[in-house]
């Protein structure tokens, strides 16, 4: 699983509520087989007009977005779908980490495997990223997960939760599917006991 | 300690689980689906490992599939290879598949129940969100992401941390012209797309116990429109009817224990939930969603609200962002609104009781001119089961269209979908901007207001025709 420990990176507002899978990356995108190349498509429907050429207008287009790996988006992000395209589609483009005030249940656990951060805030911290987005789009925000903290360019920090199994999944890269694996022989047990 | 429904289940399924951690949660039934299943197949190759328990997954093909005679090859390249790898990876791993010409193909929510594969105690995972269909029978059933899928493939066990639980209480009767898809509707009205985040819902109350498992299904459907993972029902005498003689139900003396199992899941008297929602059915009218969320519903007899009587800035810029995509306006009502398309089907409302209420309508009449009206039933067997009812002639005859089984329109992935700018009436789940389309604009709604609006070719109250 990919690893996360710390992160400096300029932020991409997106101040919309409730971005769903369908927005992320829409389902034409969804017949691949692998998981690849969906960076390029990364928010389409918004990211590109009806010609197929870029939306300059959309922030994905324009300059401050370049090599940006942390957005900042509305709350209720990734409701909708199960999709595991959405946060490949994410750190494809080169996201690391999603601020929000909430994630849906099912993207917040992909990203998760994805190595994508999911940074839970409350309303107002959350305010004045928009704020500083707009004031100093060329701010740098600093993410560090094993103190749980975003310092703001004055240096101000603010925490934020996370699951302390997925902190040290995320911490360590853990397999997950090694860590279950592990489990063999309570798996065998509880077959055989029912 | 009196236990829900939930907890039960929960509970029963726990393997381990370790201080801080969670639980390792044993997975009864997984079901497999053509585009979230590739890349789990391929992680299990290159990691040398096996399907833990092929007899415990079932696959079929359903999203990308076109509803279009099934003689006719596939069009689509990505699609045509997608399924293949379906086809491939089922063979190698000895999974069961339901493929492109097996009579019991449908969307995998359809089939699951209609086959009997789905049972009351269950833990089941798709990677799929409508997964919480399941739990209409009392099962725990809920979305998964396609690391997931590898591992439930891998170990037939699932990572999970307990959700909380919220009981979503639904009294009294409901008047004509309104069904379960309005009860739905109406809540995720009610509590917005994120309201159930976090939580599993169980819906309790007189309402639901009147509802036939077809109808308890269309709820437990959008459990996750709604925001939550999973929706359940305690399992009565009518889910056991309905489970009672299917291919995979139990059979025998396997049948007498398996209901004495059910007959002891529902919550105990004074169990307790994290939260609770109350919710009138009597006082529910036909419902209609006018934005790009389902959480945008009203009424259909009410008008658009306006964005300027919103307090909170977020949702103020929301809904003037959703009634600008719709093209839309604050104060307008929808009724007596055109639209160019009317879809019937999805998994939730595809089912044959929601084809004959549509048929119902539509017998004897003709759809309004120029307009599209799609009917693709949810499965093969329901599609067979229309034909033997003669429901086809009654769309055909009306002047709609007919298909083959599968998600079509729901997802737009087939090449069933709208035109830039169209409007629909749907049956679906979902009215995400484009989700049926780019630049397509959905309204949700029953079937009985799909039906209505295929008559006249605008947004209709079902009332006014019955
Ligand atoms: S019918 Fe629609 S919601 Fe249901 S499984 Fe298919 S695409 Fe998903």
């Amino acid at each position: 699983m990919a690893s996360f420990t710390t992160l400096t990176s300029r932020q991409v507002a997106l101040p919309i509520n409730d971005i769903d899978t369908d927005q992320i990356i829409p389902a034409q995108f969804l017949k691949v087989t692998d998981k690849n190349g969906l960076g390029q498509v990364v928010f389409h429907s918004w990211r590109f007009l009806e010609d197929g050429s870029p939306n300059p207008d959309f922030v994905l287009n324009q300059p401050v977005s370049q090599g940006a790996q942390i957005l900042l988006a509305g709350d209720n992000f990734g409701c909708g779908s199960s999709r595991e395209h959405a946060p490949w589609a994410l750190t494809g483009f080169g996201f690391r980490a999603v601020i929000s005030t909430s994630f849906a249940d099912i993207f917040r656990n992909n990203a998760l495997k994805n190595g994508l951060l999911p940074v839970v805030v409350d309303a107002p911290t959350h305010q004045m990223l928009f704020d500083l987005a707009e004031e100093a789009p060329q701010a740098t925000l600093s993410i560090d997960l094993p103190s749980q903290t975003l310092t703001l360019p004055g240096g101000q920090t603010v925490s934020f939760p996370i699951d302390g199994f997925n902190k040290a999944c995320l911490l360590n890269g853990t397999d997950e599917i090694g860590y279950v694996m592990g489990f063999e022989q309570d798996i065998l047990a509880f077959e055989k006991g029912r | 300690m009196p236990k829900t429904l939930f907890e039960k289940i929960w509970d029963a399924h726990i393997v381990a689980q370790e201080p801080d951690s969670p639980a390792v949660l044993y997975i009864d039934l997984h079901l497999v689906h053509e585009v979230t299943s590739p890349q789990a197949f391929t992680g299990l190759r290159s990691r040398g490992l096996k399907v833990r328990r092929p007899e415990r997954t079932v696959a079929t093909m359903d999203h990308g599939i076109p509803t279009t005679p099934l003689d006719v090859p596939i069009m689509d390249q990505l699609a045509a290879h997608q399924i293949k790898v379906l086809e491939d990876n089922t063979k190698e791993f000895g999974v069961q598949l339901y493929g492109m010409h097996s009579a019991h193909r449908g969307i995998v929510h359809v089939i699951g129940p209609e086959l009997g594969l789905t049972q009351p105690g269950m833990t089941i995972v798709c990677g799929d969100s409508h997964t919480s269909t399941h739990g209409a029978f009392g099962a725990l059933a809920f979305g998964i992401g396609t690391s997931e899928v590898e591992m439930v493939l891998a170990t037939q066990c699932l990572l999970q941390r307990k959700p909380k639980t919220c009981e979503v209480r639904v009294d009294g009767q409901l008047a004509t012209g309104v069904s379960s898809k309005d009860i739905i509707l109406a809540l995720i009205a009610k509590i917005g797309i994120g309201g159930g985040t976090g939580y599993v819902f169980e819906y309790t109350g007189s309402a639901i116990r009147s509802l036939t498992m077809e109808q308890r299904m269309t709820i437990c459907n959008m459990s996750i429109e709604g925001g939550a993972r999973a929706g359940m029902i305690a399992p009565d005498d009518a889910t056991i009817e309905y489970v009672a003689g299917r291919e995979f139900s139990p059979k025998g003396a396997d049948w007498d224990s398996a209901v004495a199992r059910w007959r002891a899941l529902p919550s105990d008297e004074g169990a307790t939930y994290d939260s609770s929602i109350m919710l009138d059915a009597a006082a529910l009218e036909p419902m209609i969603t006018y934005g790009t969320n389902p959480g945008m519903g009203m009424r259909i007899t009410e008008r658009i609200p306006d964005p300027a009587g919103l307090g909170d800035a977020n949702q103020k810029l929301a809904l003037e962002k959703a009634l600008n995509y719709m093209d839309l306006r604050p104060g307008q009502p929808l009724l007596g609104k055109k639209v160019d398309v009317v879809f019937i089907g999805s998994c939730t409302n595809s089912r044959i009781s929601d084809l004959r209420l549509a048929a119902g309508l539509l017998k004897g009449r003709k759809v309004a001119d120029g307009l599209r009206v799609m009917v693709v039933p949810g499965s093969q067997d329901v599609k067979k089961q229309a034909e033997q009812e003669g429901l086809d002639k009654v769309f055909k005859e009306a002047g709609a269209e007919w298909r083959e089984a599968g998600c079509s329109m729901c997802i737009a992935m087939n090449g069933d979908q709208l035109q830039p700018g169209q409007y629909a009436v749907s049956t679906s789940n979902r009215n995400f901007e484009g989700r049926q389309g780019k630049g397509g604009r959905t309204f949700l709604a029953s079937p009985l207001t799909a039906a209505a609006t295929a008559l006249t070719g605008a947004i209709t109250d079902v009332r006014t025709l019955i």
